[in-house]
């Protein structure tokens, strides 16, 4: 057996300051298997890959190729270990073609021959079953295109050994079922695959073997044909977590937010979103389903005032008490100023939710900076803040003044829920809340958003696990093509009803568009 | 591909990896040994180009600045100068705004003390002229430095240009001036203004001239630092430099914090403009700012933003342009040999900043250098 083993990695540490991030981790992977990798948020799986991509070394410990001890010191070596890594975030230059992303780096030092890569491109994706226009443009390219293009790209440079960084974290259902095909087929060619994800159910599809980070140390591996989902979660976590999303039946909905002929348009005067009509019950989630970029960024934007909207569009406000308040053609500082307590948690954590930059405390401040009088800002309550919400949600940070970008995905999401959660919405927004974060975490945060039901809020929770989205939801919305293409009930609708509807525009719906 | 695998098999020679934080004292060792290195390094250069003594050469750098009395109060003159500028350009670096525009800032404050010198001094009690002066050079500079801000807010302008043209059209604004203000005529030169009744110069405080310098960019250094600390302005400021779209999702109103700062910005290089002509030359023209509105950004930046570190900065760039000029005088070289020392010790202290980042270890040892 020990020819089969492809790489061998014994006692593997690496330390990031005092975070020991993987301690003495042995690994093996054997040929023409497909490995998970499965752990919670920091855990150290991409760390692991990483050392294995070139991109960190590691502070001690060895690792085999093939049986033979190799120091992997930089990603060129990797390459040429036949090593390659497809990371979670694209590394591909937007204005160049696919042919032109694949040899990119290559240091060719003859012409480059870009028939020959074509056809070189073509052979691949014939064998393995992708399809890749080697003259596409990257940035016309969909978010699964260019994931193919990169897995195109680690084969073209010889790539026996890939591994995948939550590959399926931005894909909808259909291309998943794709790249698992494409995956299998790889195998079937004689390459061993590592898949990181933390979506069980995708473990027990697509891999031969499971192996399971805690903390940085090796749990364990086991064949994926003797353990199930509970088994391994209690491996990741530690401890038995139930796997059953909570739901309640909701009390006393009334009308919070009604949403009437929204239209949005984005800088090319195309059509983002179309009469997009829908109530938003207090007391209820309404689930948002429909594949990704079909106008979920721009519904949730233009409600709390960060799109403009067209003038046809309503977005009217029912408060508890006193009058409905109209929401559309306002600015985020509009809805301040009105009291509407609406809470946001966006798509992008870093880039619009908070500060990377800033330490805890700071962030907290993000929403209330403004409170108190005089020119100088209060930092006693947001730092109160902080302590409780890395205390309540177990948020794992060296300290307040950590900034938030060295904390890990999972705890800068559970940062940002905790702040928007504090300031006690009625209208509680979210766009792809667990998106990268672990089962745990997952839990952690329904479970919050269930709290937010009880309490009376509305709740608007865009998602893209479909299994979630039954599970948690009591009404679930599809969008189609930036219009609503029905929504339907969570207790009795299935799987197979919200696919078809996130693909397929009903008649009626194409025919009001051209009367309107 | 054999032959590669025995290269890769080899651990790399150095690898460096970034710190996690590094203890104060510790920063400040690593800081000053590079200074330390930085001399070595200057005085083999020093020896090896022309055979002095290179103890000799910074003796008299440091004669050059602090040799006597008036050239030690000269030399504090001019690091509060630098120093005014570096604090009025933190707030819009701060918020990624690239204001290059300071000398623009700087003379039109300066042309706006010498106007009030120049038309108000005889009706005005020195105190009321020396207020006026302060208020107008503030406002002047101020609206200077908004001009852009207004272009970026509302049309996305690039502000790194436009605050760069600007500087030129401040240069001819103060080529007209000096035209208009001429004396003697045919000079060229404004002269010095008020030179008899010396109004709208800065008094002598505690008997020294330029005790009022200090005072006033004392006062500007310790409330930049609060309001950029601790303000919902500073908070605001910090917010649009690290991200629009936070910034809008927080409810900020993104177009005019960058006014607002650009237009504080912009009124501290006025009053450093003030200071410049009614604490130093007492008069204008085109070299008033004198490229210090571009060092300034060196100043700010090497700070990172904290003003009380830009003291340390100013003082050492200002040490090492005297030093320069004085070995250059004293010992017949050109100018070339001051500018390479100074770059030589810009550049080790640049690179220190790189050590106190990231840690360099070594193959085969568990050696971790400090250094």
């Amino acid at each position: 057996m020990e020819s089969s083993i492809a790489i061998r990695m014994v006692n593997i540490t690496k330390t990031f300051g005092e975070v020991v991030a993987n301690n003495k981790v042995c690994l093996d992977i054997n040929q023409s298997e497909i490995l998970a990798l499965l752990g919670e948020n920091g855990s150290g799986k991409t760390t692991l890959m990483n050392m294995l991509a070139g991109i960190y070394f590691p502070d001690s410990g060895e690792i085999f190729i093939n049986g033979k001890a190799v120091t992997i010191a930089s990603p060129k070596i990797a390459f040429d270990l036949h090593i390659g890594m497809i990371h979670q975030h694209f590394k591909l230059v937007d204005v160049l073609t696919a042919a032109e992303n694949i040899i990119l780096g290559l240091n060719e030092t003859t012409v480059v021959d870009v028939k020959h890569v074509r056809e070189a491109v073509k052979e691949i994706c014939n064998r393995y079953g992708f399809v890749v226009d080697p003259d596409k443009k990257v940035y016309d390219m969909s978010v699964s295109e260019k994931q193919t293009l990169e897995i195109v790209k680690v084969l073209y440079r010889g790539a026996d050994i890939l591994i995948l960084d939550e590959p399926t974290a931005v894909l909808t259902p259909q291309e998943t079922q794709k790249l698992f095909c494409v995956m299998r087929n790889m195998k079937e060619d004689g390459k061993s695959i590592i898949i990181i994800t933390h979506k069980l159910h995708e473990v027990m599809e697509i891999s031969d073997r499971v192996a399971v980070l805690r903390k940085g140390f090796h749990i364990g591996d086991v064949p994926t044909s003797e353990t199930n989902a509970m088994k391994l979660t209690e491996m990741m976590v530690g401890r038995a977590v139930s796997l059953d999303i909570e739901r309640s039946v909701p009390v006393n909905p009334k009308p919070k937010l009604v949403v009437k002929n929204l239209t949005v348009c984005d800088s090319d005067g195309i059509n983002r979103l179309s009469n997009v009509d829908f109530t938003a019950y207090g007391g209820e989630i309404l689930g948002v389903a429909g594949i990704s970029g079909s106008g979920q960024k721009e519904l949730l934007e233009a409600i709390a005032g960060l799109q403009y909207c067209q003038s046809c569009s309503s977005i009217e406000f029912l408060p508890e008490k006193g009058e409905k308040k109209q929401l559309s053609g306002m600015h985020p500082i509009d809805i301040k100023r009105l009291g509407v307590a609406l809470a946001f948690v966006p798509e992008d954590r870093l880039g619009m939710g908070l500060v990377g930059s800033m330490d805890l405390t700071d962030n907290m401040m993000l929403r209330s900076y403004q409170d108190g009088p005089g020119p100088f800002a209060d930092r006693k309550k947001p730092k109160q803040l902080a302590e409780t919400v890395v205390k309540e949600l177990e948020v794992v940070t060296p300290g307040l003044s950590t900034p938030v970008r060295r904390l890990s995905g999972g705890n800068v999401q559970k940062v940002l829920v905790g702040r928007e959660i504090a300031m006690q919405p009625q209208l509680l927004m979210s766009a792809y809340a667990v998106r990268g974060l672990d089962i745990n975490t997952s839990y952690n945060i329904y479970h919050l958003l269930n709290e937010q039901k009880k309490r009376g809020a509305a709740v608007i929770f865009v998602g893209e696990d479909l299994d979630v989205l039954l599970e948690l939801c009591d009404r679930i919305m599809v969008l189609c093509s930036g219009r609503v293409n029905d929504i339907v009930d969570a207790r009795t609708t299935t799987k197979d009803e919200v696919g078809y509807l996130m693909t397929y525009l009903k008649e009626g719906k194409t025919n009001h568009e051209q009367k309107a | 591909m054999s032959k590669k695998h025995e290269v890769a098999s080899r651990e790399p020679l150095i690898r460096m990896s970034k710190r996690d934080g590094i203890p104060t004292w510790k920063s400040i060792g690593v800081r000053l040994i590079g200074l330390a290195l930085a001399l070595i390094v200057c005085a083999v250069i020093i020896y090896s180009l022309t055979k002095l003594n290179p103890l000799k050469v910074y003796a008299a750098m440091f004669k050059g600045t602090f040799g006597t009395n008036k050239r030690v109060w000269v030399t504090i003159r001019d690091i509060v100068m630098l120093l005014c500028i570096a604090v009025g350009l933190a707030p819009a670096f701060k918020m990624r705004f690239w204001n290059i525009g300071a000398e623009g800032q700087i003379l039109v404050g300066g042309i706006a003390a010498a106007a009030c010198m120049i038309y108000l001094g005889k009706s005005l009690p020195s105190f009321a002229l020396i207020v006026v002066m302060f208020f107008g050079s503030m406002v002047a500079g101020g609206i200077w430095g908004t001009i852009p801000a207004v272009f970026k807010a509302r049309w996305n302008a690039n502000e790194t240009l436009f605050t760069l043209m600007m500087n030129y059209v401040a240069i001819q604004l103060t080529s007209f001036f000096v035209a208009k203000w001429e004396n003697p005529f045919g000079s060229n030169t404004v002269g010095v203004i008020n030179q008899m009744t010396k109004a709208g110069w800065f008094p002598p405080v505690f008997g020294q001239m330029y005790t009022l310098n200090v005072i006033i960019v004392a006062v500007l250094t310790v409330a930049m630092f609060l309001y950029l600390r601790y303000s919902k302005h500073g908070y605001e400021i910090a917010v649009v430099g690290e991200s629009e779209n936070t910034a809008r999702y927080a409810a900020i109103n993104v177009k005019t914090v960058i006014k607002r700062t650009m237009a504080v910005s912009g009124a501290i290089c006025g009053i450093a403009g003030f200071i410049a002509v009614a604490g130093a030359s007492h008069t204008i023209s085109t070299s008033t700012a004198g490229g210090r509105g571009f060092t300034a950004i060196i100043v700010a930046w090497l700070a990172k933003f904290n003003t009380f570190t830009m003291i340390a900065i100013s003082a050492l760039i200002v040490f090492l342009e005297k030093g320069a000029i004085e070995i250059a005088s004293q010992f017949d070289l050109n100018d070339f040999v001051s500018e390479m020392i100074t770059g030589i010790i810009l550049f080790f202290i640049l690179g220190s900043e790189f050590f106190i980042n990231y840690k360099i270890r070594f193959r085969g040892g568990k050696k971790e250098a400090g250094k």
